[in-house]
Parts: C-alpha cells; sequence; structure tokens
C-alpha cells in the first residue's frame, strides 16, 4: 500500500468511479451500455467455460454431466423445498462475501471470513446467553449487535495491522481464521461447555424461544433479509457516498489519495471493520437461526466460499446477491449428488475451485473482446493496461 | 514415560517435533523462495501441499514404493505451479487471487480424488535412527530422522548457492528485482516466473508427501491444517533467504509441537490454545518484520506480497 503497484488491482479498477465520471458524458449511450454489460457477459461465459470442464471432470470420472447438472439444478432451484434451502444458504455467503468484496474497494485481499464469522457466532452466543431472560427482541438484538461488533474488531484488527505496521492481509486474515477456530474449540471444550453436550461439546442452547424466526410466508429465517439488506447498504456505501468515493480513490491508487488529504488508515481500519461485522452477524445468524448453540457446525466454509463468491460478483456488493444464491444453490444441490451418483461431499469444491480459476483467468479479457474495444476507455485505460502488459 | 525424564520431557519433545513437524514447512517455503525471487506470490501452496499429500500417498499404495510416492507428488505440484504460472502470465490476472483459487481448487480436488484413499495403508518412508547412541528411548524417538529432513536441510544451501552463485539464479533474481531490466536483457520474464513457480510446486509437492508418507504418516482430509499458508508467511519473515527459511522452519515445527509436548507430560486444559500457537506465532512475527514505512532491502522488488 504504501508504493503503487505495478500490475493493476483489476477487480477494483474496472469499477473505480474517476474514469467513469471523465468519460461517461461525451459517449453515445450505445456505447455506455455495452461496457456496462462486458463484466456481466465475461462472467457468464466463464461460468458456463467452469461448468464445461467440471463437466469433462465428471465424464472421466464415468458419469453423464448432463443427467448431474439436471439433478443439480433441481437440487438447487427446482421444488420450492429445494429453493428455500438454497435462499437459506444464500443468507451467510452474502454476509461473508461482504467481507471481501468491501476491503476490496481499496485494493486489499481480505480472506478471512470464517475467522469472523466464528468469532461473530461465537459472541452472539455468550451474549445471548448471557441475556435470555430477557425478552426474545433483546436477546436477538444484543446478540445481532454483538456478533457484528466482535466481527468487525476482528478484521478491524486485520486492517489495523496493514494500516499501521504494513503486515500483508491477505494471509494475516487466514492466520487470524485458524486463531479464531481454535479459540472456538477451546472455549467450547472448555469455559463454555455445555455438560450435556456429550459427543459434539458446544455452548448451552440460547432457548427455543429466542431463536430467528422465519420470513413471513417463507420457510427461510432472517438471515436472508439482512443479507440482502447489508449488500444494498454495503452499494450505496461504495457507489454513492463520499467514504465510497474516497474507498475507490485509495483502491486505485494510493499515493494520489494520501496526497489529497484521504485519512487512508482510517479508511482501512473502517472498511474492514464493516467488512468483519458483516461476517459476524453470518455468525450470529447461524447461532441465532439454525444452530441455536456455538459449536463446530459453525466452521462450516461459508467464509472461504464467501471469498469465491466476492471474486465472482467482481467485488460488486450488488453482484453478490445472485452470485450466493447460485453458490447456494450448487452447495445445498451437494447432499443430491452424494446420493444419487455416490459422488463425494468434495465434488462441490472441485467444481468451486474450477469456477474460481476460470473467473480469474476470465479477468484478462477485460478490454480485449473487439466488440468492446471501442467502448473502452481510450486515452487513460491504454496508458495503465500498456504499462502493465509491458 | 514422561516420569523417567521429568520436565525435560517438554524441550525434548520440542526438538524432536522440530525435526519431525519441520520437514512440509522447510520444503514448502524454499519452494515458495524460489518463486518469490522471480517476483511472483504463489499462496497457493496449501493446495499444492493437500494435492502432494494425497497423490504421494496414492502413488506409493499403488506402486508399493514411497520414493515413488514422493516423486509424484513433486511431479503434480510442478503440474499446479504450470497452472498457476501460465495463468499469472496473462496480463491483468492477479497472482495473489490466483493463489488464493488453487488453494481452494488443490484441496477440493485431494478430497475428491482421495475419497479411496483414506482405508488402505499405503507403504511409509524409512526412518534413519541417528539417536543409535543413547540408551534413553526418548532420545532415540526424538532422533528417528527421515531422509527427506535431511535432504530439505541439505537443500537449503544448495538453493542459497543456486540463487547467488549461478547463471540460473542471476536470471531469477534480475526478473525479481526489475522485469524492465530482465527484459531488456532480452529474457522472456513470463517464462521464467512460471518456471520458477513450477519449481517452487516442485517442493511443495514433495513437503505434502512426507505428511501423508512419514508423519502423521496417513491420508486424511484434516492432514494440513494451514501449514502451506505458514510457510509462505514464513519466507516474508526470513527474508527471502533459503538458508533463514531453514532455521525458521525449524523455528515453527517446534511451535508447532508445544501443543502435543504439553499433552504428553499431563498438561492438557489449553490444548487448542496451544495448537493455535503456530499461528499465532507467524502472526507476531509478520508483525514484528513488516514495517509500514518501508519496505525490506531484501525484498525482491517486483514482489507484491509484502508492501
Amino acid at each position: 500500500m504504501t508504493e503503487e503497484s505495478p500490475e493493476p488491482e483489476s477487480p477494483v479498477r474496472a469499477t473505480s468511479p474517476a474514469p467513469k465520471a471523465l468519460t461517461e458524458g461525451g459517449r453515445s449511450p450505445g456505447a455506455n451500455l455495452l461496457r456496462r454489460l462486458e463484466p456481466l457477459v465475461i462472467s457468464l461465459a466463464a461460468l458456463l467455460a467452469a461448468m464445461l470442464l467440471f463437466g469433462l471432470f465428471l465424464a472421466c470420472d464415468g458419469l453423464n454431466p448432463i443427467e448431474v447438472y439436471g439433478q443439480m439444478f433441481r437440487g438447487a432451484f427446482g421444488t420450492w423445498f429445494s429453493f428455500q434451502n438454497t435462499l437459506q444458504r444464500a443468507a451467510p455467503l452474502m454476509l461473508t462475501a461482504l467481507c471481501t468484496a468491501l476491503p476490496a474497494q481499496l485494493g486489499l485481499v481480505v480472506i478471512g471470513g470464517e475467522g469472523a464469522l466464528v468469532i461473530g457466532g461465537l459472541a452472539a452466543a455468550v451474549t445471548g446467553l448471557a441475556v435470555h431472560d430477557s425478552s426474545p427482541y433483546a436477546v436477538l438484538t444484543s446478540m445481532f449487535i454483538a456478533g457484528a461488533v466482535a466481527g468487525g474488531i476482528w478484521i478491524a484488527l486485520i486492517g489495523a495491522l496493514r494500516a499501521y505496521r504494513g503486515v500483508n492481509e491477505t494471509i494475516s486474515s487466514l492466520l487470524m481464521a485458524y486463531i479464531a477456530i481454535a479459540l472456538l474449540n477451546h472455549l467450547v471444550e472448555g469455559p463454555l461447555r455445555d455438560p450435556a453436550s456429550l459427543n459434539k461439546p458446544a455452548t448451552r442452547h440460547i432457548g427455543d424461544a429466542n431463536m430467528l424466526g422465519s420470513m413471513p410466508g417463507l420457510d427461510v429465517h432472517w438471515g436472508l433479509f439482512y443479507g440482502i439488506v447489508a449488500c444494498l447498504l454495503a452499494w450505496v456505501l461504495m457507489k454513492r457516498t463520499v467514504f465510497g468515493f474516497a474507498a475507490a480513490m485509495t483502491g486505485g491508487n494510493v499515493r494520489a489519495a494520501l496526497l489529497s488529504g484521504l485519512r487512508v488508515k482510517r479508511l482501512t481500519i473502517l472498511a474492514c471493520f464493516l467488512a468483519g461485522a458483516a461476517a459476524g452477524l453470518a455468525g450470529m445468524v447461524e447461532v441465532a437461526a439454525v444452530h441455536g448453540r456455538a459449536n463446530a457446525s459453525l466452521v462450516a466454509g461459508y467464509g472461504y466460499t464467501g471469498i469465491l463468491v466476492a471474486f465472482v460478483a467482481r467485488q460488486n456488493p450488488l453482484g453478490v446477491i445472485p452470485v450466493a444464491l447460485l453458490l447456494g444453490g450448487i452447495g445445498a444441490s451437494g447432499g443430491l449428488l452424494q446420493r444419487n451418483f455416490n459422488l463425494p461431499d468434495a465434488s462441490v469444491n472441485v467444481l468451486q475451485g474450477i469456477l474460481f480459476m476460470v473467473i480469474l483467468a476470465a479477468e484478462t479479457l477485460y478490454g480485449r473482446l473487439d466488440v468492446w474495444a471501442f467502448a473502452r476507455r481510450p486515452s487513460v485505460e491504454k496508458a495503465v493496461s500498456a504499462g502493465a502488459v509491458a | 514415560m514422561a516420569s523417567e525424564l521429568g520436565a525435560w520431557g517438554v524441550p525434548l519433545a520440542i526438538v524432536a517435533g522440530a525435526i519431525r513437524v519441520s520437514t512440509p514447512f522447510i520444503f514448502v517455503s524454499l519452494g515458495e523462495c524460489i518463486t518469490e525471487r522471480s517476483g511472483r506470490v504463489n499462496l497457493g501452496l496449501e493446495g499444492t501441499l493437500v494435492m502432494g499429500a494425497m497423490v504421494g500417498y496414492g502413488a506409493s499404495y499403488l506402486s508399493g514404493s514411497p520414493w515413488l510416492g514422493v516423486l509424484a507428488a513433486g511431479l503434480v505440484g510442478v503440474a499446479l505451479g504450470a497452472l498457476h504460472g501460465f495463468l499469472c502470465s496473462r496480463p491483468r490476472v492477479n497472482d495473489i487471487a490466483v493463489g488464493i483459487g488453487l488453494m481452494l481448487f488443490g484441496t477440493g480436488l485431494a478430497f475428491f480424488l482421495g475419497k479411496p484413499l483414506i482405508q488402505p495403508t499405503a507403504p511409509r518412508l524409512p526412518a534413519i535412527p541417528l539417536g543409535f547412541w543413547s540408551h534413553t528411548p526418548q532420545v532415540e524417538d526424538a532422533l528417528r530422522v527421515n531422509a527427506l529432513f535431511i535432504l530439505g536441510a541439505l537443500l537449503a544451501p544448495a538453493v542459497s548457492f543456486a540463487l547467488r552463485r549461478t547463471r540460473w539464479g542471476l536470471i531469477v533474481r534480475t526478473v525479481g528485482e526489475s522485469a524492465e531490466a530482465a527484459r531488456a536483457m532480452g529474457y522472456d520474464v513470463n517464462r521464467v516466473r512460471t518456471l520458477a513457480t513450477m519449481a517452487g510446486g516442485f517442493l511443495a509437492g514433495i513437503g505434502g508427501s512426507f505428511l501423508s508418507l512419514f508423519y502423521p504418516g496417513s491420508w486424511n482430509e484434516g492432514l494440513s491444517s494451514g501449514q502451506g499458508l505458514m510457510a509462505v508467511a514464513l519466507v516474508i519473515f526470513a527474508r527471502w533467504n533459503p538458508l533463514r527459511c531453514l532455521f525458521a522452519s525449524l523455528l515453527f515445527g517446534g511451535a508447532s509441537a508445544l501443543g502435543p509436548a504439553l499433552q504428553a507430560v499431563g498438561v492438557t486444559s489449553g490444548y487448542y490454545l496451544f495448537n493455535a500457537a503456530p499461528y499465532a506465532l507467524t502472526l507476531l512475527i509478520m508483525v514484528m518484520s513488516s514495517s509500514a514505512t518501508r519496505t525490506s532491502a531484501d525484498q525482491p522488488a517486483e514482489l507484491t506480497v509484502a508492501r
């Protein structure tokens, strides 16, 4: 962060508002529409390519890919029941994806959402147990605040280390995730253990009356609402406020941001706090709506899948919503694949890994397809990308 | 068992652990060292490590020779390194992001393909009893050293020599310090970096085979818990010097052995916390060795991970 990186931070650059403001006025509406469609078309093409590769993989395993995909679609979106299952899984993914997408606006790669989720869930469970005699609303509100604040502080620490000590945030956030999981295991095995939980150590249950219920008309808990609202708020914050502009400016060029008097350190820590708060909220939802207690079930990989969601959505908070639905659907269909095709549960991980690699490889296509060549920003972009390619 | 040695059992167990646990750290950090000296970061070595463990175990089981397993693990590491190198050679593709992708892809693929390998037992690598002179069983046990450890310990000065004193090393360092200068001299920067990443992948794969073929010595999905990632952080701590990588790996091996060692003498209360010691130590070391205002003089100038 102290020096300008020679290679462009691609996800951030493409969405940074500064060059857009420069060019948008002087171009025909058609070209602008095309330019806006570019990420959508490239992402969909990458998705298709990933499905093709995974299909080949399945074919090597002696399975009919079309049959498997058909089953996956049915398992994810086919019936009302399976769709609600997908929604249920998408909710924490939206929140953990924000944990990567928000710092990404500043050019930071934070991948420790799993840790913030665990800490948020743990804090929510402890708080819920401490006040479980109050009214359910008071219990849930205090759990909400505790989860978000604990997760926020967890990631804000990473931001502070980055800002004040120059510690690489990617590595430190993942290390902190391992520490968070160890802390969870220590606490549920020792001081916080419910004596009644024999084979799977856990904290005591927060009480059925205090659980987070379902949304009206749905069999899906309120976590989905939290997730969608958080994504919308994050989008407004990053694209329509001064804070978001400052973040995008920092992500585009740290030196310019510093020279314009932006308080980059404070910005970094604040963005990391919000990111961690989102993931911590995911942990609170898992405790309050699904498990009712904090235990090792919190470590279900939502944090890691959230990284993938953020990258597929190209760090756009609005894009996170549909991508989380898609990946939630893939996760929801995993059990069906296991039962019907005898595929190991890791097949979902393979598909996710392939998708991740293809999406990153597709990053190179931006601005290189002929259809979009004329719609690109002319002088600025060329100079920058020439510098990167050369 | 520990009563005979009393409190001395703990430091002995830590030394034994340092020797036993450090081997994958040595290989992965040396590999990452080569890659980073060429100016690229491969965060995906965690995936390579797990993949190497699975393939090494599988190849040893099928062929009956653990050393063939080690070779196969190295080769699969080369393949994953080539994938990383190829993707990062495309313009606008970020090496850190590809590393994260490779981490998920490698572990996912290893879990998928490794499902049938959880049950069977593969022939393991033999140990060399260097503790034959002692009559204390703990000392003998501690000095039952694997050949891969010795290989790794010899490899560190060899890599150091290769980087400093050979033509290839000079090319790698030039590419890592200034891509412009290397290009002006007629070297294909992306090719050198891809080759360096493949070499790094080879070593990381071998490090993985140690996990499944010697210690702990079986294949399961919880085999690696971030060793590959810690090794990457360790390269920053070792300031891109292969010899320092070796010493840092030993230090980390000792830290990883702290939890089991204390458990062996009866301290069980903070087992999970002591297991977190290596992660906390890595973090602490990163905090101490980084700086917000200046970059280390030893750092390859083309590297993005430590700024």
